[in-house]
């Protein structure tokens, strides 16, 4: 299976990216040859198979509900490309 | 005047806040109101490399809920992420369930002692764990054009409950969620609270309607931003109208147009058209490889079920049966949450009159509380206190009128029924003392006595008055009753 442009244009659109005539053109390639490799498992006879929702067969992970101490205010919006006093600062949202 | 030309279909999407200490997947408090972005860790800010670890807690409230929510519970569930991008949501997706949900068809019974509507099963399509997104506000400072994003309430858990559209009136969706916020409250797993985000409404809202062609829908709606069980019926209600009108004019069905989001204006009591955010419906689902799926086995749902305690409606019936009092009586009663039912019982039983105890805690009690803005815990008058009053009451030792001075007085002083009843000198007037009054009275109104003969009773209202005024220890029911007797006699 390979990706149309329109596939990409419209993930690309979901993703929050604007990419050019030819950065379309290079990743509907490119996206195509990854899904097209991942495609290969198609290939596999699954008919007796279960089919997992993990990768890892784990379940029932869980942690008690005990409060552990959270990182100071300045420690979590170290990384923030702009911020105040308090809080993350980012282009005004409209509406909710 | 519309109400028969269009049938108003409602579903209901509840997002509930869980009663933890922690958040769903780390251990950041999720105390309310805490100063902004004070309660983060790496893995609720998404740093990369953390990994989300399931609330214990959280998920066993989810049952709790569910199991009184009458929902099936799947031996096996899932979480999903759902990816959207927005300031509030640093991950870029939000930890939801998707297609294995842990719980899936139920339903909640909705009744109204008033009779405005039949009683209806509310059918509720799932319930499901998922978590909230951060706060974002607009900076209304001049010059700054910024939103400014708090990320305390980000990783909250959030039991998202979703009904079948089978509500048929705003007041049915109202009972609906008055009903479901009560059960929630009973069990004790979220604290409800509006104004803090604890519980969110939002509604889908069409209408059915009779054609010459048949029967058409017009296009869902669904409003949001309802800050109470008020303004959701009220924007229910204006929007059948709108949808109404809109459709008289465009004629438009269900299919027709995508489905639109409406904002309820509150001040305005409208509803606004919010901006429709393209392809915002591709949220592009897939399992959540972080988090491992969660197994339930059968006994562990029955010991969640035999745990549950008594539900509202279950109190309501027995509170009918054991004390004789009206559906309309418990329904009041036990919508006043466990505290009053408490405080009902023990005053029913230790005055040995359900009923009467039933009216003082609905007329006089409730009355008192909501005046002094006291929760039920706080009220002055202790129910054995009160049960003296109520016993006095039903033993006709003092009469209705008379015992509310009684009840006015002890709520100031403190003091108990008997001490205030002798400082006002109210005692029980006994029967030979009655009988004169009332042989006195009648001879000396020869024209009520005639009256009375003939049988018309309303005639001895005038002779009240008279007794009170000699003995304004009486019971006015008592003495009415032995001048009807006695008149018969003379
Ligand atoms: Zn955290």
């Amino acid at each position: 299976m390979s990706l149309s442009q329109d596939d990409v244009k419209k993930v690309s659109l979901l993703s929050r990216l604007l990419l050019t005539e030819e950065e379309l053109t290079t990743m509907t390639e490119q996206m195509s040859d990854i899904v097209g490799y991942v495609e290969q498992l198609n290939e596999l006879d699954t008919t007796d198979v279960e089919p997992m929702a993990h990768a890892v067969e784990q379940f029932n992970v869980f942690a008690a509900d005990e409060r552990a101490p959270s990182l100071s205010r300045d420690e979590a919006l170290a990384n923030a490309p702009k911020r105040d006093d308090e809080c993350f600062r980012v282009p005004a949202v409209l509406g909710e | 005047m519309s109400e028969s030309l269009y049938e108003i279909v409602i579903g209901l999407e509840v997002h509930v806040q869980l009663a933890t200490q922690t958040k769903l997947f780390c251990r950041c408090s999720t105390q309310y109101g805490a100063p902004p972005n004070t309660q983060t860790c790496p893995v609720c800010l998404a740093m990369p490399g953390s990994l989300p670890v399931m609330n214990r807690t959280a998920f066993q409230l989810g049952l709790k809920t569910a199991c009184a929510l009458n929902l099936q519970i799947p031996n096996f569930t899932k979480w999903d992420r759902k990816n959207y991008y927005y300031p509030d949501l640093p991950k870029g997706y939000q930890i939801s369930q998707y297609d294995l949900p842990m719980s899936q068809d139920g339903f909640l019974l909705i009744t109204d002692p008033k009779g405005q509507f039949e009683p209806r099963k509310v059918g509720i399509i799932r319930a499901h764990l998922e978590e909230d997104a951060g706060k974002s506000m607009h900076d209304e400072a001049a010059g700054k054009a910024d939103s400014r994003i708090d990320l305390n309430r980000t990783g909250t858990p959030l039991l998202e409950i979703v009904s079948e559209p089978d509500m048929r009136s705003p007041l049915e969706a109202k009972a609906y969620l008055t009903e479901l916020k009560l059960i929630l409250e009973y069990l004790g797993v979220s604290d409800c609270n509006m104004q803090e985000g604890s519980l969110r409404v939002d509604a889908n809202v069409n209408l059915h309607l009779q054609t010459p062609e048949g029967k058409v829908a017009t296009p869902i709606v669904e409003i949001k931003n309802m800050n109470s069980f008020r303004a959701v019926e009220r924007a229910i209600a204006f929007e059948a109208e709108r949808q109404y009108e809109v459709w008289l004019e465009t004629k438009q069905k269900i299919g027709d147009v995508a489905k639109q989001t409406r904002g309820w204006d509150d001040q305005a009591q409208v509803t606004r058209a919010q901006r429709y955010k393209e392809e915002s419906s591709d949220y592009r689902y897939f399992p959540e490889p972080d988090l491992a799926p969660v197994t339930t086995t059968d006994e562990e749902i029955a010991a969640v079920k035999a745990e549950l305690g008594e539900l509202p409606r279950q109190i309501r019936d027995r509170l009918e049966a054991q004390y004789k009092i009206p559906a309309y009586d418990a329904d009041v009663i036990v919508n006043q949450g466990q505290t009053t039912v408490n405080y009902y019982e023990t005053l029913a039983k230790n005055s040995g009159d359900g009923k009467l105890a039933s009216n003082w805690v609905q007329q006089e009690v409730l009355r008192v509380l909501k005046e002094r803005s006291l929760e039920i815990d706080a009220f002055p008058i202790s129910t054995e206190r009160l049960a003296e009053l109520v016993k006095a009451v039903a033993g006709k030792e003092i009469d209705g009128t008379r015992a509310k001075d009684v009840f006015a007085e002890m709520l100031d002083s403190g003091k108990s029924a008997p001490e205030v009843m002798k400082e006002m000198g109210i005692e029980k007037v006994d029967d030979s003392e009655l009988e004169n009054l009332c042989r006195e009275l009648l001879e000396a109104n020869p024209k009520v006595l005639a009256d009375l003969k003939e049988g018309t009773h309303k005639a001895v209202g005038a002779l009240i008055g008279q007794a009170k005024k000699k003995n304004p220890n009486i019971d006015p029911g008592t003495f009415r009753q032995m001048c009807i007797d006695m008149s018969a006699k003379m």
